[in-house]
């Protein structure tokens, strides 16, 4: 390392790196330069468009524009002379010939760049006062409100969107006086590369780019500011709550800060007006006549422990289950997994993840020991190759499609997608093998067929680190490129420089996430990938490793917390004796040795009269489950059916008993994003009516079955989960204040894990194993032609419960539409926007057709977001043998025009 | 071809087809490596303005924004994302034609061509503008036809002009 610089600024001294440039070196001093068109925070190249950051160097001549001149050694700087306060006041005064003088009702005053500059240069009107810009405010869409007449054309926008959310959907448009920012003319906002995000906005030093929503809600100084972690997908992103008068006027994002640097999504941004929506469920309801009724609290939870007991009592606790929730804390998934354990008896404790998940956990166990994403979010940046097979990333986790654009943009980075749609990221990749779906298995084999043909695999680190590998080499040997080409439909060349790209790649990192998971084959899926990162040394260093995108905020941790029926918290297993004397002994009860039923099992149990009650906490299996119709029956056919939930879900509605409970926003908590960092979850408003954070209600009803369960807060909870779980060991509150902190983290001196496997994997040895194509469960025949693929779109998450009680999220997209490729829509008659009937062996569905060259001749897509045209009803639940995933991925189906109306 | 010309407005003639967008960015060689001005330059010439599904086509083979791309073409003068006449004709405004009467002069094209300023033939072979100066004033009145010159104009010189230049470039 080159030594450090001395200069003077302002007449002190400072010691920085070669290449600081003076503006970060007065920074270290405190001295904050005047800038507008310059975001530090943001870590962009300067532009030095605005010249407010000018200083004098001695000996110089001319000011230099602070933000990009790099510091010198004995430079002499002044940031502050008589000459540089009269240039910075004339620019300001040339900024305000054109701009309104409506402080005081502009949104942004208090928080804007130009006011507290002119407030600082005592500018009190513009010698140059010409017209003012006469364009009114534009608002395409339902957030993003933009004011010319307010711009001050300082291009931070327009970085944030090419450079750092890499959407490149607005620009500079036109020249001189008619300049200002756009999108391609001819494109609406929906129409265009915008995702929405709002970003700009975050970063607009004036009032020019504000959110519609927040018009009238308050202005800076009186928001109520607290920092939580967003409800949505599974990155866990930072939001700051921005509150006034007992409401989330809006989101912001602070650059820097969290996960994602400051960067958020249009979910996370828009999407948490769903906490005060007057469906909100604010009282228990008790089902009497046929009808949900209020009730109080003391009734409600009464009855649920009395008819709880009853049922334990006469059936045995292994005809009671529950679902723990994804969307719930850390603390109270352990708590939810404890009251089942210790409480009810029974290991039929499940979740979602079983839905999305379950293979990775299982497959990435077996092959390396650990079930987790293995490197870190900021890590895909370092990467050389990025292999993104089966995630749709930039729709389903934006942050992180971001990170992947923004690496392949720097020119670092080359991408790879396998993927059975062009998906956005398709356009930044240098190769895109459309692979038919559920052929992932051949498509890997082959690939790794080419890295052994070519010699490229590391064969030091197959000798040092693994095991299995001569059974890995005969299984793909069969596998040539050719061969996987016609069960993959990936043209064999395709194939092979994906294969030589991704091997030959100094640091190379694999991102799967349900296109991978979702499949029969899913566990085999997640083996192969960790096939081929070990058979080219890509894993356990920084920008390498196999990395499963988690889909909720906290399925990560719910997974950990043990809400999953073989196994406790930390992975513990059930069947492990050790294990159960070890928790029968902390939580004082006796505990089940039988390994529970899953998700999928669970329905099934209750359909064959075996499982009596369910006890739903947050999630919504009439719609996220496989065949609803079968899941329907099964729900209707249980003596008691509790769910314990935010709204009346499509599940509550079928509830004997609903339990109101707490939003993210209103209480406090911990999530554990998808790269196993556990952050803090900050209450932020009262929850409405009578509703309880899930925690309290855990507790209260644990207490009424006879087994004591109280803590004060959900702190006490943790420290608990912290004496048990030697992953979450050495996880305090009072260590989560900044930034969060990534398991393993075993004591209070462990600084977490930011990726693992370094050196030796979890299980000692990585292990391969040899895997052999499995087609899918359900082929296309003549009856049912196509294969159906279910999804998610950017707006919306899961069974739509939050997102499409968002007044932004649902506007964008207020209705579900089915992908289907123009030349099977041209042979079946099929026009955009058209309703379309579409019909599997479960069940049928109608909604319109979407017709996009997304989607492969013979194939469909749909999202499941919607209660109106459930995709789960024409879904299968065949089951993964070792994961019980169902093949969400893939089932046969028929489209035809909706039959003309018959009323 | 008739005399009878039209303003735009009456009429515009139907944009290039995916095809021929797609044939013409094929013979260029349109790829990520290609100079964007210069790509931009020679669709011009082809279409004789900047048609937006060119524009987005040349998005998709270059990779460069959209957003980036209209930011360039709505900067320069040069570019043109109407449609316009193959020929432009440019009437000069300056003070020394003035005084030598460049007002008879424009009105006898406008009234030749039936087009008004800023507008363009109905058979899009010619495009009106007007110039503060062409830096001719010895030529006064002037006018240019893409990059020919005209002088010592009079109504009935711009109309045998017109006439000729017509049947010339037909």
């Amino acid at each position: 390392m080159a030594d450090d610089v001395t200069l003077t600024i302002d007449d002190r001294e400072v010691s920085v790196p070669p290449g600081t440039t003076i503006f970060n070196a007065a920074r270290r001093l405190g001295i904050d330069i005047p800038h507008l068109c310059y975001d530090p925070a943001l870590g962009l190249a300067p532009t030095s468009s605005c010249r407010l950051c000018l200083v004098e160097v001695e000996g110089s001549g001319n000011p230099v524009p602070s933000c990009s001149h790099p510091v010198a050694p004995g430079m002499i700087v002044q940031t502050n002379t008589p000459h540089l306060r009269e240039t910075r006041r004339l620019i300001i005064e040339l900024l305000l010939s054109d701009h309104p003088h409506d402080c005081l009702t502009c949104e942004k005053a208090g928080a804007c760049d130009l006011q507290k500059y002119a407030y600082a240069c005592g500018v009190k009107e513009s010698r140059f006062a010409s017209e003012q810009v006469a364009v009114a405010p534009v608002q395409d869409g339902p957030a993003i409100v933009y004011d010319r007449s307010k711009c001050i054309l300082c291009g931070r926008c327009v970085q944030v969107c090419h450079e750092v959310q890499a959407s490149r959907a607005i620009d500079f448009l036109g020249r001189g006086f008619d300049t200002c920012i756009s999108l391609p003319p001819g494109q609406t906002r929906d129409e265009s590369a915008c995702a929405e995000c709002g970003n700009c906005i975050d970063v607009c030093p004036t009032g020019a780019l504000t959110y519609a929503g927040a018009e009238g809600g308050g202005r800076a100084w009186e928001f109520e500011q607290v920092r939580t972690i967003c409800p949505y997908c599974g990155c866990g992103c930072t939001l700051v709550l921005n509150i006034h008068d007992g409401r989330i006027v809006h989101i912001t994002g602070e650059p820097g800060l969290g996960v994602s640097k400051g960067l958020l999504c249009v979910k996370g941004r828009f999407g948490t007006d769903f906490v005060g929506h007057e469906q909100r469920l604010t009282e228990p309801l008790i089902r009497t006549g046929g009808e949900l009724v209020p009730a109080t609290w003391d009734e409600a939870l009464g009855l649920v422990a009395e008819r709880l007991t009853r049922i334990r009592d006469t059936h045995g606790p292994d005809s009671i289950a529950g679902l723990s929730s994804a969307k719930t804390t850390n603390e109270e998934n352990y708590l939810m997994q404890k009251f089942m354990r210790a409480v009810v008896g029974t290991n039929n404790v499940d979740h979602c993840a079983r839905l999305c998940h379950a293979s990775t956990v299982v497959g990435l166990a077996r092959a390396f020991g650990s079930g987790a994403m293995t490197n870190s979010m900021d890590e895909f940046e370092l990467a050389d190759a990025i292999f993104v097979i089966g995630s749709n990333t930039t729709e389903c986790h934006p942050i992180i499609g971001a990170a992947i654009k923004r690496a392949v943009l720097s020119g670092k980075t080359t991408l790879i997608v396998a993927d059975p749609r062009a998906i956005e990221l398709t356009e930044f990749a240098a190769v895109h093998m459309q692979q038919k779906g559920g052929t992932d298995v051949a498509l890997a084999n082959a690939m790794m067929h080419v890295i052994l043909a070519e010699g490229l695999q590391d064969n030091s680190f197959l000798a040092e680190r693994t095991e299995g590998f001569e059974d890995l080499a005969r299984a793909v040997e069969p596998y040539t490129p050719e061969m996987a080409a016609k069960i993959t439909g990936v043209p064999a060349a395709l194939i092979a420089e994906s294969a030589c790209i991704y091997a030959k790649a100094e640091a190379a990192s694999i991102i799967f996430s349900m296109g991978i998971t979702q499949h029969t084959t899913g566990t085999d899926n997640v083996l192969s990938l960790a096939n081929l990162a070990m058979l080219t040394g890509n894993i356990g260093r920084p920008g390498t490793g196999v990395n499963p995108l988690r889909g909720q905020n906290n399925v990560q941790g719910a997974c950990d917390l043990g809400a999953l029926p073989n196994v406790y918290p930390g992975y513990q297993k059930v069947d492990d004796e050790a294990s159960r004397q070890k928790f029968q002994k902390a939580w004082g009860a006796k505990l089940s040795p039988n390994v529970g039923l899953t998700v999928v099992e669970m329905i099934d149990a209750a359909a064959d009269g075996r499982l009596k009650a369910l006890y739903v906490v947050g999630e919504n299996p009439m719609l996220s489950d496989p065949d609803l119709n079968h899941v329907e029956e099964a729900l209707k056919n249980l003596d008691l059916l509790v769910v314990q939930d935010i709204f009346l879900s499509e599940t509550a509605q079928l509830a004997d008993v609903v339990l109101p409970a707490a939003s993210f926003a209103e209480k406090d908590g911990t999530f554990t994003n998808t790269e196993r960092r556990v952050q803090r979850v900050r209450k932020a408003l009262d929850a409405p009516g009578q509703a309880l954070p899930d925690w309290q209600i855990l507790c209260d009803l644990a207490s009424r079955m006879g087994y004591e369960m109280h803590y004060d807060h959900p702190s006490a909870i943790q420290d608990e989960i912290a004496s048990v779980t030697p992953s979450y060991g050495g996880i305090t509150y009072d260590r989560l204040q900044e930034g969060g902190l990534q398991w393993p983290c075993p004591d209070r001196e462990h600084p977490g894990t930011p990726y693992l496997h370094k050196g030796k994997f979890a299980r000692g040895l990585g292990k391969f194993h040899a895997v052999e194509f499995i087609p899918p469960r359900e082929p296309p025949d003549d009856e049912y032609p196509f294969v159906l693929s279910t999804g998610r779109v950017l707006q919306h998450f899961h069974t739509g419960t939050m997102s499409r009680r968002s007044d932004v999220l649902d506007t964008l997209v207020s209705v579900g539409t089915i992908e289907i490729h123009p030349d099977d829509a041209a042979r079946l008659g099929i026009a955009d926007s058209e309703t379309v009937r579409v019909a599997s062996r479960r069940g049928q569905i109608e909604l319109p057709a979407r017709v996009t060259e997304r989607v492969a001749p013979g194939t469909l897509f749909l999202a499941f977001h919607y209660r109106e045209a459930p995709a789960n009803r024409l879904t299968i639940a065949a089951l993964d043998p070792i994961a019980k995933i169902p093949e969400l991925k893939v089932c046969a189906v028929r489209i035809e025009p909706r039959p003309a109306a018959k009323s | 071809m008739s005399d009878t010309s039209a303003t735009q407005d009456k009429s515009a003639p139907a944009p290039p087809s995916e095809a021929e967008i797609a044939s013409l960015l094929d013979s260029l060689g349109v790829s990520p490596d290609s100079n964007l001005i210069g790509v931009l330059q020679d669709v011009q010439d082809q279409f004789g303005y900047l048609p937006p599904a060119a524009l987005g086509e040349l998005s998709r083979r270059t990779r460069i924004p959209l957003s980036r791309i209209w930011g360039v073409v709505s900067f320069y003068a040069q570019f043109y994302t109407e449609p316009r006449g193959r020929h432009t004709i440019r009437c000069c405004r300056g003070t020394a034609c003035h005084v030598k009467g460049a007002g008879r002069v424009l009105d006898a094209v406008q009234r030749e061509l039936d087009i008004q300023d800023g507008e363009m033939t109905e058979d899009l072979m010619f495009q009106l503008e007007t110039v503060a100066c062409l830096g001719t004033c010895f030529l006064a009145p002037a006018m240019m036809i893409d990059n020919q010159y005209f002088g010592e104009l009079t109504p009935r010189r711009v109309q045998s002009i017109l006439r000729s230049f017509r049947a010339e470039h037909a």
